[in-house]
């Protein structure tokens, strides 16, 4: 039986995982909670425990198997559940859905995920009452437990914006600053907005459990900027169509890694294989950073002219390689530009060369949105709620997802930075438009849903 | 258990294969191919291994051979085949 392979392609994948950061950046296992539904709320949250920690019981020692046999590393071991507002709508006489929250974070706790996203509602039309209480439970239920993700949708393109959802994620953003501001506003890293928001993303904190999705699925979030770093630079003077070729050889090369695990955890887990993310997340480790692969491109600093172009390349390069080497793909499917979690992009911020107007328009060709920005203390609610109308005003003109996950830190002033520890990362305080859009929020209602056609 | 690729890589010196052959063969693990190369100046040899009749799993086996490494001064890999399988081949 000869050797398959050439020692060179055994070397290349054991150097990406070793010298290049090449990882899995989640196994999520998705579990529908609809099951949960009933009108105490005292036995929801007892449902919600015991299917969750049923459901879950063996995913992170699946997790580590794969990844000592396969060699390689599987960074995070996730849960996305059923948006919790649809759980819970069920209940009676309930103001709050606190109680729920802390009943995922135990059940988090005793199965050893460090992340579990759901605490969700999808509001881009308007409320229902479950919606209503769940958003006003947000600043509370991610203050008081550790290991819980908040996300809310407030627009599609087929639906508009809804702007008083819009406002009140404002309004809740600097809620959950305050009611966390010991740990530096860190509830509001846990709590995205979303303009047309998947159902199957693995990535926290956005990820929840969709309606159209089985009872329990196996999404996979891979990661590997480090990767594409490296072969940028060994290429410093092909063209961009050669360049593009690279990034999407390497791409493929990086998705397989994120196929061939999902496919294994679903076998073992005798759950369905839902979709790979297609996706370059960055780490706050050095040479894990997408500002690398942009700067290792030619550009001298990350957010100067020629940024976004270059970054249209990336994204699109990766997922057409990504696209080839999985057979369900689905989730966010993009490079991930957040500040915090990206020396490079950190590095650029405290240099003056990336600002957020250029991160904004960052966003407009790629995954996913206003990532992991923080911003001073005393940044308005009102301010807030352009930042994320305008991101929204995006994702929806565009057909794509975009998001705001944007940190109003207490206390803290431009040219400051807050340190969130791990995956977080540090962020420095960045600076925005000193003008009010207050008269503008406060109009209230809905943005009407594009016109799709006359597409300029 | 499948196949596993077994990847030795260090200085060059004499003993490498007997060293890492004899763990094997200790623990009914057989080799079904060896190649042997010098890249980029390091020894490197690659051996596909097959733990059907074996008396160890995978992750007993690498921590034998992880330990036998530091031993003789090399790094010694065992993975699943389908890692290479799934990255270099379509």
């Amino acid at each position: 039986m000869p050797i398959t392979f050439m020692p060179e392609e055994i070397m290349e994948t054991i150097h990406m995982v070793k010298a290049e950061n090449l990882d899995i950046r989640t196994i999520t296992l998705g579990i529908s909670l609809r099951d949960c539904v009933h009108s105490d709320i005292e036995v929801v949250a007892r449902k919600i425990y015991d299917k969750i920690t049923c459901k879950a019981e063996n995913l992170v020692q699946t997790g580590e198997d794969i990844s000592k046999e396969f060699g390689i590393p599987i960074i995070n071991k996730r849960i996305a559940v059923t948006p919790i507002a649809l759980v819970g709508e069920g209940c009676t006489d309930e103001e709050d859905y606190v109680l729920l929250a802390h009943a995922m974070d135990r059940a988090a706790q005793e199965v050893g995920v460090n992340f579990i996203g759901g605490f969700s509602a999808l509001v881009h039309k308007g409320f229902t009452k479950g919606d209503e209480i769940l958003l006003n439970s947000i600043a509370r239920g991610l203050a008081e437990t550790e290991r819980v993700c908040a996300s809310v949708n407030v627009a599609t393109t087929k639906a508009g914006i809804n702007m008083d959802a819009v406002y009140q994620m404002g309004k809740i953003i600097k809620e959950t600053a305050e009611l966390t501001k010991e740990a530096g506003g860190l509830g509001c890293a846990k709590l995205v907005v979303f303009c047309n928001v998947p159902e199957d993303n693995p990535f926290m904190a956005g990820a929840f459990h969709g309606l159209g999705e089985p009872e329990t699925v196996i999404n996979v979030g891979v990661s590997g900027p480090g990767v594409v770093v490296h072969a940028v630079r060994e290429n410093p003077e092909v063209d961009f169509g050669t360049l593009a070729t690279i990034i999407k050889h390497t791409a493929f090369k990086v998705t397989r890694m994120g196929e061939l695990v999902g496919r294994e955890a679903a076998k073992r887990l005798q759950v369905p294989f839902g979709i790979v993310d297609l996706s370059l997340a960055p780490t706050p480790a050095i040479g894990d950073s997408v500002a690398d692969i942009l700067e290792a491109m030619g550009l001298e600093k990350v957010g100067g002219h020629g940024t976004t172009a270059a970054l249209a390349l990336l994204n699109d390069a990766v997922k057409k390689g990504g696209a080839m080497a999985s057979s369900y793909v689905g989730g966010l499917s993009g490079a991930f530009i957040p500040v915090s979690e990206d020396a490079g992009m950190i590095r650029a911020v405290e240099e003056g060369a990336l600002c957020l107007d250029k991160l904004e328009a960052m966003t407009c060709v790629c995954s996913v949105g206003l990532d992991m920005i923080a911003v001073p203390g005393d940044t308005s609610a009102e301010t807030l709620a352009a930042i994320i109308a305008d991101e929204a005003a995006i994702g929806m003109i565009n057909k794509k997802t975009t998001a705001v996950r944007i940190i109003p830190v207490p206390g803290k002033k431009v040219g400051d930075r807050v340190e969130f520890g791990g995956l977080l990362g540090t962020a420095p305080i960045m600076a925005l438009h000193p003008y009010s859009a207050v008269n503008f929020i406060k109009r209230g209602g809905r943005i009407p849903a594009p016109l799709i056609s006359l597409s300029n | 258990m499948g196949r596993v690729i077994v990847t030795v890589v260090g200085q060059d010196k004499i003993g490498i294969i007997a060293g890492v052959s004899g763990i094997l063969a200790k623990y009914q693990v057989n080799i079904l191919d060896i190649s042997q190369t010098i890249l980029q100046d390091f020894f490197t040899m690659i051996m596909i291994v097959d733990l059907a009749k074996a008396v160890v799993n995978l992750q007993e086996l690498q921590q034998l051979l992880k330990e036998q490494g530091q031993e003789i001064g090399v790094q010694i890999h065992a993975q699943h085949e389908d890692i290479f399988k799934y990255m270099h081949r379509i």
